[in-house]
């Protein structure tokens, strides 16, 4: 499982992100995971729980946004069925334009307000 | 909270980060691709499952290439540098990563292997090979470096996976069926079928079938593997 070596990836980015607060500050962590970036979403829930309390995020919850898989033809544009061969009757190359991606989005944190 | 002016409220603050969390290994990777490109080697990264026959198909193209490229090799694994002695006794320059716990190999495990004695074999070479950890999901996402992704299927795994691990296809600029030799043995399992769901997740789908043991379609693989890069 690879989820928590990408956990950790996401809380080195963090601790660069919520600075000069720091992490005990961090309330809602928020990603999108695309449904081809190779991540299994409940695997990758599971390892920010392992490693929250260890990274010192101890407040934080992860609101995760599911992004669906879309190919299209990079000539006329056309999207193939799904579950269809992907390839594009005019014979234009074929791409993933979305869903491919692991995305850290957002981090908001609860500051004194002074 | 103090009742009078509020001091001691809190406010909260949204920080747009908007960054992958591959970023780290992303940038690692472009690193190994232009010292690749440096150097003068083609990186292929060879994934699969385990027991798909990774290391048998990089034996018969080190036959099949012999005197015509020079090859090294790095190949993953949890434990034992097994297949790294085996692909040396072919002739191959390889040496082991051996990853512990990892199920993948990541640009910063290639970057070390590199330093030392043997980043001085590949840069003879003009081909590396990286036979990556024996697994259909991770391996996928993590850039190498690579020229080439590699995505090695057997025959005897089922028609049905290409479909049931999609990411990998996505990423793969070949797919290598091997263990053909063994179709006769498997009711129900067509190369055509393979083919058909193959292209069902690969965008621009290349497939290409092999047998190690006869040395069926080992001449396709030398052809479809990437040439010799120009120096510099």
């Amino acid at each position: 499982m690879h989820e928590l070596s990408l956990v950790h990836a996401l809380f080195d980015q963090a601790d660069r992100a919520v600075l000069p607060h720091g992490p005990e500050r961090v309330r809602r962590v928020e990603v999108a995971i695309g449904a081809l970036a190779g991540v299994e979403v409940d695997l990758f829930r599971t390892a920010f729980e392992i490693a929250r309390v260890e990274r010192g995020y101890r407040s934080a919850e992860l609101t995760i946004e599911r992004v669906p898989a879309e190919h299209a033809c990079s000539v006329c544009g056309a999207r193939p069925l799904a579950g269809a061969p992907l390839a594009c009757p005019c014979g234009g190359r074929v791409a993933l334009t979305r869903g491919g991606d692991l995305i850290l989005k957002r981090i908001e944190l609860e500051v004194p307000d002074v | 909270m103090c009742d009078v002016c509020g001091c001691g409220d809190t406010r909260v603050v949204s920080v747009d980060v908007h960054t992958s969390l591959l970023a780290h290994n992303d940038h690692e990777a472009a690193h190994l691709r232009r010292h690749f490109a440096e150097i003068g080697v083609v990186a292929v990264n060879v994934m699969g499952s385990p027991g798909s026959g990774k290391t048998a198909l990089l034996e018969a193209a080190a036959r099949a290439l012999a005197g015509t490229r020079r090859i090294a090799a790095l190949s993953g694994d949890l434990a034992t540098r097994l297949d790294a002695d085996r692909l040396a006794a072919a002739g191959i320059a390889a040496e082991a990563i051996t990853t512990g716990s990892a199920c993948h190999l990541d640009a910063d495990m290639i970057h070390r292997a590199l330093h030392g004695d043997f980043g001085a074999r590949v840069a003879e070479a003009d081909l590396l090979f990286i036979e990556n950890v024996g697994n259909l999901v991770c391996p996928a996402i993590y850039d190498l470096g690579q020229a080439q992704n590699v995505v090695v299927l057997s025959v005897t795994e089922g028609v049905d996976k290409p479909l049931k691990y999609p990411v990998m296809f996505q990423k793969a600029d070949l797919v290598v069926l091997t263990k053909i030799d063994l179709l006769p043995h498997l009711p129900g399992v067509t190369t055509r079928e393979l083919r058909d769901n193959v292209a069902r997740v690969m965008p621009a789908p290349r497939v290409i079938e092999v047998s190690a043991v006869t040395g069926v379609g080992v001449e396709d693989l030398v052809a479809a593997l990437p040439p010799v890069a120009a120096r510099g």
